[in-house]
């Protein structure tokens, strides 16, 4: 598969290539999800997360010639907007109640 | 040409998913998490996707960083100490990132015949795309505005509340 790829190289980028850079997108925020200690930083890879799976949502768009998976991504976006306003209110109210924002001391869901 | 494009843009995207990972001070993971976001705006664009490039740009790198970068300085977030995370991230959090990873890619990489992308494919317009959402998908349009209303008024409600808790005394 390598070397059809190699050979034909004049003629586009493979789609695998955009699926593969998706996967790769996703599995960095998780990884940041896990070893991030800061609340805002562990807000930020979820939304890493997020545009990771809008690009493979436009790549399938673009294979299928479809409009579908385009709009997709626009409904993932608006509902990513409101999640974002909505999370850093709470990341507001629990630094208010609680002065910090390392995640090893907000334990509990109790403010 | 595309090829460029592609290489170049999906390697400022890893290398600014990296630097979010590596950086300890929030603010500087909000710009590298605002790089990944105007690449992927470029591959959007790559992929023929012209007004979900746009959105990408004006709602995420614009709005939703913003809000971010104002919320860092806002509640003056300093630099995060690194401890060494719970156990259970771990030993279960790690193994299941790199199985997840390694499906996807082996299945990615089977699925043959998935078609390229190259400069001379067409661009999705944008009135194509909103023929759809007004006509087929009203609704589900007009719902969503309803949520970000709701996403508003909750914002707004979850922030006050805790000022109107301390004065009151409750």
């Amino acid at each position: 598969m390598n070397s059809a790829s190699i050979s034909v190289v004049p003629h586009g980028v493979p789609l695998e290539w955009y699926l593969l850079l998706s996967a790769i997108l996703f599995s960095l925020g998780v990884i940041g999800f896990l070893i991030k200690r800061n609340l805002i930083t562990v807000f930020m890879s979820i939304e890493l997360m997020l545009n990771a799976v809008n690009l493979s949502f436009v790549t399938f768009a673009h294979q299928w010639h479809a409009v579908k998976g385009q709009i997709f991504v626009f409904f993932v976006m608006m509902v990513a907007a409101a999640e974002a306003a909505v999370g850093l209110a709470i990341i507001i109210a629990i630094f208010r109640a609680r002065a910090t924002l390392a995640v090893d001391r907000i334990d509990l869901m109790k403010l | 040409m595309h090829l460029i494009l592609f290489f170049l843009f999906a390697g400022l995207c890893l290398a600014g998913a990296i630097n979010l990972l590596l950086q300890s001070h929030p603010i500087n993971s909000a710009l590298s998490l605002i790089v990944v976001m105007t690449s992927l705006a470029v591959l959007y664009l790559l992929l023929g996707a012209e007004f979900l490039a746009a959105a990408q740009v004006i709602v995420y790198a614009g709005a939703v960083m913003v809000l971010f970068t104002f919320v860092i300085m806002l509640l003056n977030a300093g630099r995060e100490e690194r401890t060494l995370g719970s156990r259970v991230a771990l030993t279960l959090g790690f193994p299941a990132v790199a199985a997840i990873l390694a499906l996807l890619a082996t299945v990615i990489l089977k699925a043959e015949g998935l078609g390229r992308a190259a400069m001379q494919d067409g661009i999705t317009s944008t009135e194509e795309l909103s023929k759809i959402l007004f006509t087929n998908l009203l609704l589900p349009f007009e719902v969503t505005s309803v949520l970000i209303l709701i996403a508003i008024l909750g914002a707004v409600a979850l922030a006050r509340r805790g000022d109107g808790e301390r004065t009151a005394g409750k």
